[in-house]
């Protein structure tokens, strides 16, 4: 993805079938991993953004490519919004030879330096710090980077979350944070567990910031919203704090069917959910069903292709285990 | 050649290396304008702006947080942490974060920090102010754990550790801040993770580091005129622990006795017992007793010299070590 201006976002022709397409991408590809997991060819968590693709793309959609983007443990969508190759990024997620972190990152530490995403974390809140001293460095640097941080809603009651977000006002940073409210803090809905209405909007007149809410479901409203909060990051005008509203449409995990939230919650959101509006938006804008017809077909196999690939591909080294552990060597030093 | 202070070492150690590599920040609480609590960055912020010495908020996890996404855009940030109990805060980001992105990343995100921490008792300060949380960080694998004794050593130590591509916990022994030592800049000093022998002997072997180095080379000239010839061995670094010269020693002496302020309790000593008694058996004449700090939360300021431990309570140990 490349830089775009505000013009250029309203103008460009085809973006909306690239959202589209890219959105469509993730969500099998996440679909494919809910599968394999249940076929027992991944171990470990397995946490799912089904449903949450829009916040990934539409933001991702307006970043510069020496931009700098982090995230969750809910952070496969970023990193291939980012361009992070999906089929390293699958190997990672069931623990075969060529893994984007090399296996040991595994399904919860996505990362991929060379397309700008820095990670994700499964310390809930530890990385919006870490979100902090990389929007301070392009502050020192004056390169004009800006630095998105994805979080959950479950994370506004950490301590890291206030700390972060104090910082980067007091300091003016060039950063934008964008919590992806899914309405569940894990297994619990997140309106039993904060005192205010909204998660982040709320808190956001802390800080002196201005409450930004956008329909995280709506690619096109996140694009327009996060692209203004970048906008005005790169051009010094300091941080924004956006909650995006969206839903999870399966369990916090692979593991956890969901089974807790209310039948009819669910069957409201899957009419909700990203792809079916990006879908109708571009039917009733005149794109060809028949079009879009074969550019589902089309991932369908890629995706497919691309699981088959990986799961060719043999296990990791053990030996590797001893790698990288400190900068000047493995750890058989110490020992 | 005149005497500094270990503080002042330290800040000596500090601008040089700011001066040698543009990358180096030094962030903290009160660091700039005050020039921290113990006056060790004093005059820093001034001569070298504020976008380097970094006042920031009372907010250590957002501090270390803030430094990792530095290290990541390869800088080397430098962060004080304003008393050893202060540090717990940042235990999050240090332990689950900076120790383990280097593997985690297979080396893509460097982590070249520098967690100062002042720590030990023997000010009169309570706990959260008197503590030595040293084991925590050296039992975590991708960190580095340095303390520093004396002034020459915090004058290289702090420099050799703000040029290690890993993360490093430097320990301060901040009762001995204001004692002073002759530095000469220009000698090469030894590599950062090796023990020295700071006094040969042969009836029994002392390991001690920070603070306890001194106590143990006191305690050491203390029985010299009874006959009883101690060797005392300044570990230095406390991961890697560099137990090669120890061994050798203990070889020789067949006793040893290691000191430190923290509590016993699967202190650094339970660990170098273990390996020395592992290389060692043969040679020992007696266990590796454990001098160290009790097994309570650190004490009120006017018990603390009951707690700390002192020459008595390590020539105690040595005897004991003759009683086997």
């Amino acid at each position: 993805m490349t830089q775009a201006t505000a013009d250029e976002r309203r103008t460009d022709g085809d973006r909306d079938t690239v959202l589209y397409e890219q959105m469509l991408f993730i969500r099998r590809f996440l679909e494919k991993v809910d599968v394999l997991y249940r076929q027992g060819q991944m171990h470990g968590p397995a946490h799912l953004g089904l449903g949450q693709e829009a916040i990934a793309v539409g933001a991702a959609s307006v970043l510069r490519p020496d931009d700098y983007s982090i995230g969750t443990y809910r952070g496969h969508a970023h990193a291939l919004a980012r361009g992070a190759p999906p089929e390293a990024v699958l190997a990672e997620l069931l623990g075969r030879e060529g893994g984007i972190c090399g296996g040991k990152g595994g399904s919860m530490h996505i990362t991929s330096v060379e397309h700008g995403y820095y990670g994700s974390y499964a310390i809930v809140g530890a990385h919006l710090p870490i979100a902090v001293g990389l929007a301070w460095a392009s502050r020192i640097k004056k390169t004009g980077q800006v630095t998105i941080c994805f979080f959950g809603d479950g994370a506004v009651n950490i301590g890291a979350f206030h700390e972060a977000v104090n910082l980067a006002a007091l300091w003016a940073l060039p950063i934008v944070f964008v919590c992806e409210n899914n309405q569940y803090m894990e297994y619990s809905p997140i309106s039993s567990m904060i005192p205010v209405e909204r998660p982040a909007a709320s808190r956001a007149s802390a800080y002196g910031l201005e409450p930004l809410v956008v329909d995280g479901n709506d690619v096109s409203a996140v694009a327009e919203l996060v692209g203004a909060a970048v906008d005005k990051a790169r051009d010094g005008g300091g941080p924004a704090l956006i909650e995006a509203d969206t839903y999870r449409l399966k369990g916090h995990s692979a593991a956890d069917a969901g089974a807790y939230r209310p039948a009819e919650e669910v069957e409201q959101a899957r009419t909700q959910e990203p792809l079916l509006r990006q879908r109708a938006a571009l039917v009733s804008a005149g794109t060809d069903e028949q079009d879009l017809i074969r550019l589902e077909t089309r991932i369908a196999i890629a995706v497919s292709g691309l699981a088959d690939r990986v799961l060719a591909a043999p296990k990791p080294d053990p030996a590797t285990v001893w790698t990288d552990v400190w900068a000047d060597g493995g750890s058989r030093w110490r020992n | 050649m005149a005497p500094v202070t270990l503080g002042k070492a330290i800040n000596m150690g500090l601008r040089k290396a700011m001066e040698d590599d543009p990358k180096v920040l030094l962030m903290g609480e009160d660091i700039g304008r005050l020039g921290g609590v113990f006056r060790v960055t004093d005059g820093l912020q001034k001569d070298f702006g504020e976008d380097r010495v970094i006042d920031t908020p009372l907010a250590e996890s957002g501090i270390l947080g803030t430094a990792v996404g530095l290290a990541m855009r390869g800088y080397r940030p430098v962060c004080e942490i304003q008393f050893d109990g202060f540090i717990f805060p940042a235990y999050n980001q240090i332990v689950t974060q900076v120790a383990k992105i280097h593997a985690r990343s297979r080396g893509r995100m460097p982590m070249r920090i520098v967690v100062r921490v002042p720590f030990g008792g023997g000010i009169g300060a309570v706990e959260h102010h008197s503590e030595s949380p040293e084991a925590y960080f050296s039992h975590t694998p991708g960190l580095k754990v340095v303390a520093c004794s004396n002034p020459v050593d915090a004058y290289w130590m702090i420099q050799q550790a703000i040029r290690q591509d890993d993360p490093v916990l430097f320990f301060e022994p901040k009762r001995r801040y204001w004692e002073k030592a002759d530095l000469d800049t220009t000698v090469e000093p030894e590599p950062l993770f090796e023990s020295r022998l700071v006094r040969p002997g042969h009836d029994c072997t002392v390991l001690a580091y920070g603070p306890m180095v001194k106590t143990a080379l006191q305690a050491a000239a203390a029985v010299e005129g009874e006959g009883r010839s101690l060797e005392v061995v300044d570990l230095r670094t406390l991961s890697p622990l560099d137990l090669g010269p120890v061994f050798e020693s203990v070889r020789r002496t067949g006793r040893c006795v290691v000191v430190h302020e923290a509590p016993t309790n699967l202190g650094l000593g339970s660990e170098i017992a273990a390996r020395i008694t592992e290389e060692c058996f043969y040679s020992l004449e007696a266990p590796v007793l454990r001098v160290g700090g009790y097994d309570t939360p650190y004490p009120p300021s006017k018990m603390e010299e009951d707690y700390l431990p002192d020459l008595d309570r390590i020539l105690d140990a040595v005897d004991r070590s003759f009683t086997f």
